[in-house]
């Protein structure tokens, strides 16, 4: 064999080795990418599978429909607190749809670039306050001078997390209407204010609808501001001036209570909580998929 | 408006906590109602270790995740893997909190006792291990919070980078992992980081499961299992106990100053993700 065939072959042998061996560095990576992505999809499983064990056993009507007992007492349901959710998030959106709408509508349609930015910069933001902080804000708000807690203040609480989350989602509609289209109402002699009122608010209204249900959904599931805003209430009340429960914050004194079966009730509250959250948020992401394909 | 309010409020309600501690409230270590002492260090410390340990764990997994969304799943099988993370991103934090609590506490606390029977002679793994609530399971219950809102903001992140990038490099004969590490996480570098501090400023502001499955001890930690406070869990759990004005300033006081950490990361997280974008909004959650 001639020296130059044995240097050609060793030449080889480095080539091969060095190709297997990105071979396997590439067979590793994606190894390991597989195993975070089980890890972090089984983890919903997980969570769920449990969430839907534990409160699944517990969930009945009587649950649904009946007050708390005395703890100790067996029965008795969280009615209060559903009911208290519903009225103290209802009227949270109440206050945050005008405003965030309002806002969104001002930043997109009136167009001052640095202001409509400076404005939805704040709001991006305004989505990472934590919501204990929100909390705080509505007690020195409202807690402090009114001297009581209550359910209003709750709702303040909420409306301040659902503002952000509804002005961004409204302006992203708002902008993906043709600008075409409100030129043609404006061509046609419509004054500035209705053409946004029938032009362009209909047009977006899919939309708009998702992005107020993502952000009650959200509230829904928010308990750290009630904890010294609403403040809970064992009995039924539909005054919102006065305390009220709420499910998210029955959860929590449910789950952190000494008893076998609050935590029980503690595990279908949260079932029913998760099912009206995930609902919602796969109703949303439908309607958006839908709307991108068209 | 609505900000500026917020910030205005609240150094109202906390406004003699700070005519009374000043700056000193930062660096305090006592907490005592008893005798109006108040300080802010060790709950702080509390965030900053949970959250050190949460984004330790999630940081790996979240880009992994992300990239394998990204780059090597078939488009059409993409939904069905990504559609459940941002489903998990969703699930209210008081969720996670019963589910840490009654599931995942039990098997941490097995954990840190074989840990402490067989590594006990580490200093930082020689503690109280049959709590089971403590800095290790918050940091555990933050790192599973924050996976997957970082895995769905890198996702959303890998995906705008040009695709000829990668075309490119395949072209010359690099592996698809070469081609993903020599260009397409230098590139979306900034954007990743991003991501990641918002994941952060997340697992920072965390309240309720935090507050269930931490421990909630006023006191330095020593080792990985002490139970001890954040921020927001000291809040939430002290404020119903609040019985005099100063003691709920101090606790509002608290709130600002976590209100101001979250709003610098918030802020710088946006700033990265936003240039990366130029100019365009990132849509986030």
């Amino acid at each position: 064999m001639s020296i130059a065939a044995v240097n050609t072959a060793s030449a080889h042998l480095a080539t091969d080795r060095r190709f297997r061996l990105r071979k396997l560095i590439e067979r590793v990576a994606v190894g390991g990418m597989v195993c975070c992505t089980a890890v972090t999809v089984s983890l919903l499983w997980i969570i769920l599978g449990y969430v839907v064990y534990r409160g699944g056993k517990a969930v009945n009507w009587e649950l649904l429909t009946a007050l708390p007992t005395p703890p100790g007492d067996p029965g008795g349901g969280i009615a209060n607190a559903l009911v208290g959710s519903l009225i103290i998030v209802a009227l949270g959106a109440l206050m945050a749809v005008p405003i965030s709408l309002g806002a969104a509508i001002f930043v997109n349609e009136f167009p001052s670039p640095r202001l409509g930015k400076s404005v939805r910069f704040l709001a991006e933001v305004l989505t990472g306050v934590p919501s204990i902080v929100v909390g705080l804000f509505a007690y020195a708000l409202i807690v402090q001078p009114t001297g009581s807690f209550s359910g209003f203040s709750g709702s303040v609480a909420y409306a301040f997390i659902m503002v952000p989350i509804v002005m961004i989602s409204t302006h992203e509609a708002l902008r993906r209407v043709p600008s075409h289209l409100r030129e043609a109402s404006l061509a046609l002699g419509i004054p500035v204010w209705r053409t946004i009122l029938w032009v362009v608010l209909p047009i977006a209204s899919r939309a708009l609808l998702t992005g107020i249900l993502l952000a009650v959904a959200r509230a829904l599931g928010e308990a750290a501001p009630m904890l010294f805003t609403a403040f809970g209430n064992p009995f039924w009340n539909l005054d919102p001036s006065k305390p009220m429960a709420t499910v998210p914050h029955l959860i929590y004194t449910y789950a952190t209570g000494p008893y076998t079966d609050w935590h029980d009730k503690a595990w279908a509250a949260s079932f029913v909580l998760l099912i009206v959250v995930l609902i919602t948020s796969m109703l949303t992401r439908a309607a958006l998929r839908s709307k991108a394909d068209e | 408006m609505l900000a500026l309010l917020l910030v205005g409020d609240l150094f109202r309600g906390s406004w003699e906590a700070i005519e009374y501690f000043g700056l000193g409230f930062l660096v305090g270590t006592t907490w005592d109602p008893v005798t109006q002492e108040f300080g802010s260090l060790p709950p702080a410390v509390g965030t900053l270790i949970k959250s050190t340990i949460a984004l330790i764990i999630a940081v790996p997994i979240s880009i992994g995740s992300a990239v394998f969304i990204a780059f090597y799943i078939p488009r059409g099988w993409r939904t069905l893997v990504s559609y459940p993370i941002e489903l998990l991103a969703g699930i209210p934090s008081i969720i996670f909190g019963l589910w840490g609590l009654f599931i995942m506490v039990p098997v941490i606390r097995t954990i840190q006792v074989w840990l402490k029977a067989n590594f006990g002679w580490i200093p930082f793994l020689d503690g109280p291990a049959v709590y089971g609530v403590g800095v290790l399971a918050g940091g555990m219950m933050l790192a599973i919070m924050i996976t997957p809102i970082i895995t769905a903001i890198s996702r959303d992140i890998l995906l705008t980078v040009p695709r000829t990038q990668v075309e490119a490099l395949l072209a010359l004969g690099a592996t698809k992992w070469e081609a993903i590490w020599k260009v397409v996480l230098p590139y979306a570098r900034t954007g990743l980081i991003g991501a990641v501090i918002l994941g952060l400023g997340r697992s920072i502001g965390e309240t309720m499961a935090v507050t269930m499955v931490g421990g909630n001890n006023f006191d330095l930690p020593h080792t990985l299992f002490d139970p001890i406070h954040s921020m927001a869990s000291m809040i939430a759990s002290e404020f119903a106990e609040a019985t005099y004005s100063l003691y709920v300033s101090s606790l509002i006081y608290m709130g600002l100053v976590l209100f101001g950490i979250t709003l610098i990361i918030s802020l710088l997280a946006q700033l990265l993700i936003w240039r990366l974008s130029k100019g365009e909004f990132a849509i986030l959650d």
